[in-house]
């Protein structure tokens, strides 16, 4: 049910992220949702591939740290009051939003949001009791 | 187990009334017989008859390397040449070396420390020691050589090099003990790992090393590779040679500094002042027993505290800590005198961070600045820039909690601060580019 991300850590040097990516391209890998976080000092990548094991390795080889986390894909349906509803069910159970971002590809009609929750299976048990669609691993990568 | 009972676990009343006997002789001796000890006593005022207690040895001025380089080559002896039965000189990188002469009864007391500091390591007669310190003019082949054989050891004079052949030495001779530096010990492992041969295998049990800095995790390293027990000796030519202080194999808790012979200071290396008990400065030795070359006050450069807490070995001589850095490399940072050494063990106390820092030192408008840079590392990563800021504060307030100093810590990526045992960069200070 879960997706897998992939994060790295870059200082805030200038193309160090054309750097990545073009690392990941020559390997073949497909990067299907990116995400950037940064301070004045350091940056980190979110990144969601077809091939995370593959990825992290490649990177790692070339001396990047990088880690996995678990997020939550939700389609969200692509009218007013979507997103916002979403956010509300989550807010009434208390269930805390460390980061967010979009997907590129839709799915259907929806568009697709990658959340990062402090606690992921009450996140997706609360998501689900409220008829939210959300994506499964396996075919998000292949999107 | 002791090699001289008496002497190294003598109570303090009586240790600290001995030295102050001994240091009011040699005062005499250096005044009478040195120029450079005359000129520089009659200029601070002072005569060997004023120091009437131990706590009037701050009021004498300071030996430096450069007054050693100043009188060379026979210029700071206090003994007539034909009392010199042996010279050893160090290797200055830079112009001539410093020049020490020894009498008899400098080499014969050397012999007996350096026979108490193998003893301290847990060596004793019956043992074979591999040394593999270098014999010529540097002092720590001929040193520990004398010290294995007042202690009634076997002694392997080796000395450096063609590492294939001391391995198989050490094998088929059954070495119990090696003395060399760090750094070699663990080129040895690898040039016997390269060979098939499996340390765990010899009969050694203990080494003991000195002449170059080393961390206690290269200690770790050492005592895995080689199965032995390692432990750090300290000392240099100027003051004598190998065996001025060790660890006891008891403890490995600080080098006991053999206070008959010698008397430690700590000092803040600015001022010149001595600092507070168990405070970290730079190590200044009056050496009280020698004769051929007596040193006043003279300033090692070595960054060190005093333990003077007793010691579970029950030897009652004080302990300097293991060496953290020279003189040369402390910072003033607003004021504030901090060794990057103290970073280093703030930083290696949190978890998950490495010993490898970089130390950015700048001036804003009249401000000093202090940098921490400090690499993201696989375990202190996070996938939320919360966690890592935590981090980053975190830093910041241990060293300020610790030192006084305000800095920021910067994070950056893995492997990229230069790494490399004892000589890495560690410090930027662009207020002197
Ligand atoms: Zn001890």
């Amino acid at each position: 049910m879960n997706v897998e991300q992939i994060s790295i850590f870059i200082e805030n040097k200038s193309g160090r992220l054309a750097e990545i990516t073009s690392i990941l391209d020559e390997a073949g890998i497909n990067i299907r949702a990116l995400s950037l976080a940064d301070t004045s000092d350091f940056g980190i990548l979110r990144l969601i591939v077809n091939d995370r094991e593959k990825a992290k390795s490649i990177l790692k080889e070339r001396g990047f740290t990088v880690n996995k986390t678990e997020v939550v894909a939700v389609e969200v349906p692509d009218r007013p009051g979507g997103l916002a509803r979403i956010l509300k069910t989550l807010d009434s159970a208390a269930i805390n939003v460390e980061y967010m971002y979009a997907f590129v590809e839709r799915c259907g009609e929806n568009a697709v949001i990658i959340f990062r929750f402090d606690e992921t299976d009450k996140a997706i048990n609360t998501l689900q009791a409220n008829g939210i669609a959300i994506l499964d691993g396996e075919r998000l990568y292949r999107m | 187990m002791y090699f001289n009972e008496e002497f190294e676990t003598m109570p303090k009343a009586a240790l600290e009334s001995l030295q102050l006997k001994r240091l009011q002789n040699v005062l005499e001796r250096v005044y009478a017989n040195v120029p450079f000890y005359r000129n520089s006593f009659d200029k601070a005022g002072i005569r060997p008859g004023d120091v009437k207690g131990l706590a009037d040895l701050q009021r004498l001025p300071f030996t430096t390397k450069q007054d050693m380089r100043d009188s060379y080559p026979y210029g700071l002896f206090a003994a007539p040449l034909e009392e010199i039965v042996r010279i050893h000189a160090s290797s200055g990188t830079t112009g001539k070396p410093t020049v020490v002469g020894y009498t008899r009864k400098d080499i014969d007391n050397w012999s007996d420390l350096m026979a108490r500091s193998f003893a301290a390591a847990g060596v004793h007669k019956g043992d074979i020691i591999h040394n593999a310190y270098g014999y010529g003019l540097f002092t720590g082949g001929l040193g520990a050589h004398y010290g294995a054989e007042r202690l009634g050891a076997s002694v392997i004079p080796i000395s450096g090099g063609n590492t294939k052949r001391q391995i198989m030495i050490m094998q088929d001779f059954g070495s119990t003990v090696l003395t060399c530096t760090p750094s070699y010990s663990l080129f040895m492992a690898e040039e016997a790992a390269a060979e098939g041969v499996d340390f765990k295998s010899m009969k050694l049990k203990v080494g003991i090393f000195g002449a170059e800095p080393w961390s206690e995790t290269m200690r770790q390293e050492i005592e895995a590779k080689l199965d032995i027990a390692a432990i750090d000796i300290y000392g240099l030519s100027e003051i004598m040679g190998p065996g001025v202080a060790i660890e006891c194999i008891e403890a490995k808790q600080g080098l006991h500094i053999w206070e008959d012979h010698f008397i430690p200071e700590i000092i803040n290396p600015e001022t010149g002042q001595r600092v507070a008990d168990g405070e970290l400065g730079e190590l200044v030795i009056t050496t009280i027993t020698k004769q051929g070359i007596p040193l006043i006050r003279y300033r090692t450069r070595d960054i060190t505290r005093l333990i003077k807490e007793p010691c579970v070995c029950g030897r009652t001589h004080a302990r300097i800590a293991r060496l953290s850095g020279r003189s040369d490399d402390m910072l003033i940072i607003r004021g504030v005198n901090v060794f990057p050494s103290q970073i280093e063990s703030i930083l290696v106390g949190i978890e998950g961070v490495e010993p490898h820092y970089l130390l950015v030192v700048d001036r804003k408008g009249t401000l000093d600045t202090l940098e921490v840079q400090v690499e993201v590392n696989d375990s202190l990563f996070s996938d939320e820039i919360k966690v890592l800021q935590a981090l980053g504060k975190r830093i910041e307030k241990e060293i300020k909690d610790t030192l006084g100093v305000t800095c920021t810590a910067k994070l950056v990526e893995a492997k990229t601060i230069q790494r490399s045992e004892g000589k890495a960069t560690r410090v930027i200070d662009k207020r002197k580019l």
